[in-house]
């Protein structure tokens, strides 16, 4: 399969870029990071908060079929320009991470289609790369298996 | 203890990635290498030999010459790396293109 997504991430920077590019009209791409019922689905997440505007906060929560919490993360919207951007903070609570910067553009390419660049800023080089191999070192983690379950029985 | 060399700590070095930039064309003697920086001949020597030791870099007899290559599938295994996450992210994207495309407003 053709790869759709692809992530720059240059030796020795603290930040990286992921692009990708959708066969949905920018206004539908959008939507799915607008609305807290969406985005719960795509992310494979409960989002615990969503507040889409300038200023507003997020909190997601990733819980195992337990009901145990694996994951939360939150941050706050910096610019929310509907169609157009988002900047936005990301930051995992409970872990040693710092919190990361992220610019997300959203691009209408034709009336169908679009792409959305997002770049991501990282306290330094050492915490981009603890990152970027996260799912590297864990191997394939449980949202990511749910997730390749719901893609499959779509396919 | 393991002194094995880290081809990540390798890689974090500006000059030996300039390095490998350089002969990621082709094939280059340390001489025409060492000529393309300011730092002394030695210390390119020094960071050649580091990334000959985690296998970056590949060297070949060629008449009296010996020429230093890349070796493509140390290096793709550095790109390897971050295949996981970009796996993660284009899942996710798949997953919202499928959910969009099905998109139907609420009235």
């Amino acid at each position: 399969m053709e790869r759709k997504t692809q992530v720059h991430a240059a030796e020795g920077r603290h930040d990286l870029t992921i692009t990708r590019e959708f066969d949905l009209p920018v206004a539908l791409l959008f939507k799915a990071y607008e609305e807290a019922e969406l985005l719960a689905q795509w992310m494979g997440t409960k989002v615990v908060k969503l507040e889409s505007r300038k200023h507003g906060c997020w909190q997601f929560e990733t819980s195992d079929p337990k009901g145990n919490v694996m994951f939360r993360a939150n941050g706050t919207y910096h610019e929310f320009i509907p169609e157009k951007k988002i900047t936005r903070t990301f930051e995992m609570e409970n872990a040693p991470f710092d919190v990361q910067l992220e610019f997300l553009d959203f691009e209408a390419l034709t009336d169908n289609t679009s792409k959305l660049t997002m770049h991501v800023i990282y306290k330094s080089n050492e915490l981009r790369d603890q990152m970027l191999k996260l799912p590297f070192a864990y191997g394939i983690n449980m949202a990511h298996d749910r997730l390749q379950e719901i893609v499959h029985k779509l396919k | 203890m393991n002194l094995r060399r880290d081809v990540f700590q390798a890689i974090a070095d500006p000059t030996r990635r300039a390095i490998l930039l350089l002969v990621a064309s082709h094939s280059m003697t340390a001489g025409a290498i060492a000529a393309n920086f300011d730092t002394a001949r030695p210390t390119v020597s020094k960071h050649l030999q580091i990334l000959i030791e985690c296998e970056l870099l590949e060297q070949e007899q060629n008449g009296r010459e010996i020429y230093y290559h890349l070796n493509g599938k140390k290096m793709k295994e550095i790109a390897d790396f971050i295949e996981p996450f970009r796996q993660l992210w284009d899942d996710r994207f798949n997953k919202l293109e499928a959910l969009m495309k099905n998109y139907t407003p609420k009235k």
